[in-house]
């Protein structure tokens, strides 16, 4: 008991000379700490970055071009990014894009047509069906959003190339009622 | 048993290694070989895969210009090929948006559509660039290349250069 006492005096006491309390609080273990803290925190960064980049994302859809597949005011979908790394996408998935007339903004379109195919499109449906077909060049791909009566898409810019397509998004994981895969609707 | 928990330790730091190393390379800057031959003067390049590690001039690529996608004329950027999207190319930016820029060897001026560029290499005889397949999005920049750090002898700041009189800003 006198023992403590005795430390605590000293603790009061300033052991001898000012500056002796600060002395006594361990600097050097709460800086290592700290350290150790930063590049767990740094480390769980970089991991959720590559997660995020290399295998699955999510992103956030809002506005009428996806209807009825991705709702008006905004889904929350899972967008992998394997099969557009393997460059094995095929026709009827749904992509996110970098818009080409916009780098910083991403579009959500479904693919309907690859490198060399054909494809039909009625250049305005809300007057009459005049249809026109055009040959995707290599290396781009088709893309038109699933509500043919209000979307910006292949019909307006052309086919874009295939190295704006960011990941396939293959499932919607909000709202809670909209859970559920996003399936091929040709 | 203390082999198999020195392993262990290594792969934990390769695995750490490798993702800060690809994130620093994803969003900040990277460095690589040049590969195509289209900017000869300005970089010497090699497109064997193997020896052109060691023949190509390597060059560091910043991605802070991404954020905003802000870029000048006459930057050295790299791009995702627009007919391949796993090959890449290093050219010279020569239009941007809203730009007018005078196709060489024909007489056409043409206007740079919103949210694409033109790009050209700085190597006139060859012509994998925007003089074939016309203007790109710069949603396909994947970078600006800033300096050459390999070899020695050729290590220096990659300047901006300007063509004149092949584009106006009307």
């Amino acid at each position: 008991m006198s023992f403590v006492r005795s430390r605590i005096a000293g603790l009061f006491s300033g052991g001898g000379g000012g500056g002796g309390r600060f002395r006594k609080i361990p600097w050097r273990e709460i800086g290592s700490d700290a350290l150790d803290r930063a590049a767990l925190v740094l480390k769980a960064a970089c991991f959720v970055h590559v997660v995020n980049n290399y295998v699955v994302g999510i992103a956030f859809v809002l506005g009428p071009s996806m209807l009825p597949t991705l709702n008006l005011t905004g889904d929350v979908v899972a967008v992998e990014r394997i099969t557009t790394r393997w460059g094995s996408l095929s026709v009827g998935d749904v992509v996110v894009l970098q818009s080409p007339e916009n780098p910083r903004k991403t579009v959500t379109k479904r693919v309907l047509g690859l490198g060399g195919d054909a494809v039909t499109y009625l250049v305005d449906p809300a007057q009459g069906n005049a249809a026109r077909t055009v040959v995707v060049p290599k290396g781009h791909v088709w893309v038109q959003g699933d509500n043919i009566y209000s979307s910006r898409d292949s019909r307006e810019f052309g086919s874009v190339p295939y190295g704006l397509i960011q990941g396939r998004a293959f499932c919607k994981v909000w709202p809670p009622k909209a859970i559920g895969m996003i399936g091929e609707k040709l | 048993m203390g082999g198999l928990n020195t392993l262990w330790l290594l792969t934990k730091r390769s695995i750490t290694g490798a993702l800060i190393g690809l994130t620093i390379s994803d969003r900040y800057g990277s460095i690589g070989p040049i590969r195509d031959s289209s900017m000869h003067p300005t970089f010497s390049a090699c497109d064997n895969m193997f020896s052109g590690l060691l023949k190509a001039d390597i060059v560091l690529v910043e991605k802070f210009c991404l954020e905003k996608y802000k870029f000048s004329h006459g930057d050295v950027v790299i791009f995702k090929s627009p007919t391949n999207h796993r090959q890449t190319f290093a050219q010279r930016l020569i239009g941007l948006p809203g730009d007018w820029v005078q196709v060489p060897e024909s007489r056409e001026i043409l206007k740079i559509p919103e949210g694409h560029c033109w790009v050209e290499g700085d190597n006139a005889a060859c012509n994998f660039d925007s003089r074939s397949f016309g203007s790109i999005p710069l949603g396909l920049i994947q970078g600006r290349v800033t300096h050459v750090i390999w070899p020695p002898q050729r290590i220096r700041k990659v300047e901006r250069k300007m063509v004149p009189g092949r584009v106006s800003p009307y």
